[in-house]
């Protein structure tokens, strides 16, 4: 399906990647925001559905960033709505005051990882749980055996159950990221919105991660929208692309759509930085 | 492009240094600078000093004891503070709370910091009596509003990331401070709290002076009835405590950090 508007750059290609869900997971209508004056997201509008593994593709300052953290709520946007898991994240500029609630549902991996460094492996996993911890055994910092045991499987489910009790700080990137998503599965998080995940991290790392991901999304059925600048990686991984320029949604389908010849199209002389850097290299030998 | 250097010797450059040195001249006026003076009594100083020798140490058992109460005092004095100060310096730090909370902390905390230990140690020593309690709560009111200080510079200066990705879990604003922010200056707060430790050891030994308990009371007397053996002595029990305490405390510190 073409939509066509009267400017020909400004055409958005959608085609339906799955039959119509019954109701997205993740919905966007209208959704805008500017800092200082300068538009970094301009009317989105975005339905993901439950289950689908999503690429949000552009290169740095195209708003796939800020589009993220507007989902979870860590960005407050100008207008629009949002709304994930039938509840409402922010409408009209104002975020919903259940929010934290919304939040707890659904995993969020930084670039940077974001651990607690001084933490236990362990600790940064049961933080997952906080949304459903006491005050008073949040300041004795105390979690039962029950909960342990959950935050141990999970840092089974991604492999680095031996490194439990070493102190966050002492790991390789790969292996952070990794308990970020674990601490996701701690929190029983049906979505996992990635920003950046890999692009801290070597070539073999990344890979892992993004295996991971996928894994995830295939065998635990967990929605995931992750933002990508390298577009070897997303045709890899991704069956749906969403790609945006300044702050605007240029092409949401099939990633097999996403040819270099759309890309071109859409992205002109900074496609370069979308396809040059990165760790695509390391698949490019086939 | 050697023109786009910046000048060195500026119009500005030389106007500052007059002030500067104006400054100086007025205020060494003020405080009765006069190196001449000090020339002149070198001969009576030598003197004077040399009536403190040899150290009367008769009543060594006495100053122990009394250097013994010097530290407990600083001990429960920082102990209050700290307590008080960490959440004081989460309420001052700009990064965790509005500014309708930050300021008036901010106030309160500098109020607290500028007045001196003696001048509260007089106010206690009114409200609870002579005694070395009056001191623990001087010590503890202008620590609170130096740590408080220091704590929340610490606060200010931690990486926001970690915070944020527990914002992400749909965690409290008060787990967030939990588990977000107090690992990360935990490890600051103890080092300051220590130092400030050593810092109230020595502010503690004048304390006597105004009744405030401690070894004070021993060293003023002496003073007063031109004992200066057995001030020597209290100097020389005080200086090895101090040297003590920093010695170990500084090792406490340099595992912390």
């Amino acid at each position: 399906m073409f939509l066509t508007s009267a400017q020909g750059e400004r055409q958005v290609y959608m085609t339906h990647v799955q039959s119509p869900p019954m109701s997205p997971v993740i919905y966007v209508r209208g959704l805008a925001k500017s800092f200082k004056g300068k538009l970094a997201l301009q009317d989105i509008n975005l339905s993901i559905a439950d289950g689908e593994m999503v690429a949000l593709v552009g290169a740095s300052g195209s708003g796939k960033s800020t589009l993220l953290r507007a989902l979870n709520g860590l960005h407050c946007s100008d207008c629009g709505l949002i709304e994930v898991g039938g509840m409402q994240v922010q409408s009209e500029g104002r975020l919903h005051s259940r929010v934290p609630m919304v939040r707890s549902r659904m995993g969020f991996i930084f670039q940077q990882f974001n651990l607690v460094k001084r933490l236990t492996v362990l600790e940064n996993v049961l933080i997952g749980h906080l949304a459903k911890t006491s005050l008073i055994r949040s300041f004795l910092r105390q979690f039962t055996q029950a909960e342990k045991a959950q935050a141990l499987a999970a840092l089974e489910t991604v492999g680095i159950l031996e490194q439990a009790y070493k102190r966050a700080a002492d790991l390789s990137g790969g292996q952070q990221q990794r308990v970020a998503i674990a601490r996701c599965l701690m929190q029983g998080a049906q979505i996992i919105l990635a920003d950046e995940p890999i692009a801290s991290l070597d070539p073999e790392s990344a890979r892992k991660v993004m295996e991971l991901l996928t894994w995830l999304n295939q065998e635990q059925g967990i929605t995931i929208v992750c933002s990508l600048h390298q577009v070897q990686m997303v045709q890899r991984y991704f069956k749906r692309s969403v790609a945006l320029k300044d702050g605007i949604i240029r092409f949401d389908g099939l990633t097999t759509d996403l040819d270099h010849e759309r890309l071109s199209q859409i992205y002109g002389s900074s496609l370069d930085e979308l396809v040059v850097r990165g760790h695509g290299e390391v698949f490019v030998k086939t | 492009m050697l023109a786009r250097e910046r000048k060195r010797l500026t119009p500005q450059f030389f106007v500052t240094l007059g002030i500067a040195i104006a400054v100086l001249i007025y205020t060494g006026q003020v405080s009765d600078l006069s190196f001449v003076e000090l020339a002149k009594g070198g001969s009576n100083m030598a003197e004077y000093i040399s009536r403190y020798f040899p150290p009367d140490f008769s009543d060594w058992q006495s100053y122990l004891q009394d250097t013994i109460e010097t530290i407990a005092m600083g001990i429960w004095g920082t102990l209050f503070a700290a307590l008080i100060s960490g959440p004081l310096g989460v309420m001052a730090s700009e990064n965790i709370c509005p500014f309708w909370v930050v300021q008036p902390v901010r106030r309160v905390l500098d109020a607290m910091r500028a007045i001196n230990e003696v001048v509260f140690a007089l106010v206690f020593v009114v409200a609870v009596g002579l005694g070395p309690f009056a001191g623990v709560l001087a010590l503890f009111v202008h620590t609170t509003g130096t740590l408080g200080k220091l704590f929340s510079e610490a606060v200010e200066a931690i990486d926001p990331g970690p915070v944020e990705g527990i914002r992400a879990t749909g965690a409290s604003r008060i787990q967030e401070i939990l588990f977000g922010v107090l690992p990360q200056v935990l490890p600051l707060w103890t080092s300051f709290t220590l130092y400030r430790f050593e810092a109230n050891v020595r502010s503690a030994s004048v304390l006597g002076i105004v009744g405030a308990g401690g070894i004070g009371v021993s060293l003023y007397q002496s003073f007063r009835a031109f004992k200066y053996g057995k001030v020597a002595a209290i100097l020389i029990i005080l200086i090895l405590a101090v040297v003590l305490i920093d010695t170990i405390s500084s090792k406490i510190r340099q595992r912390l950090i």
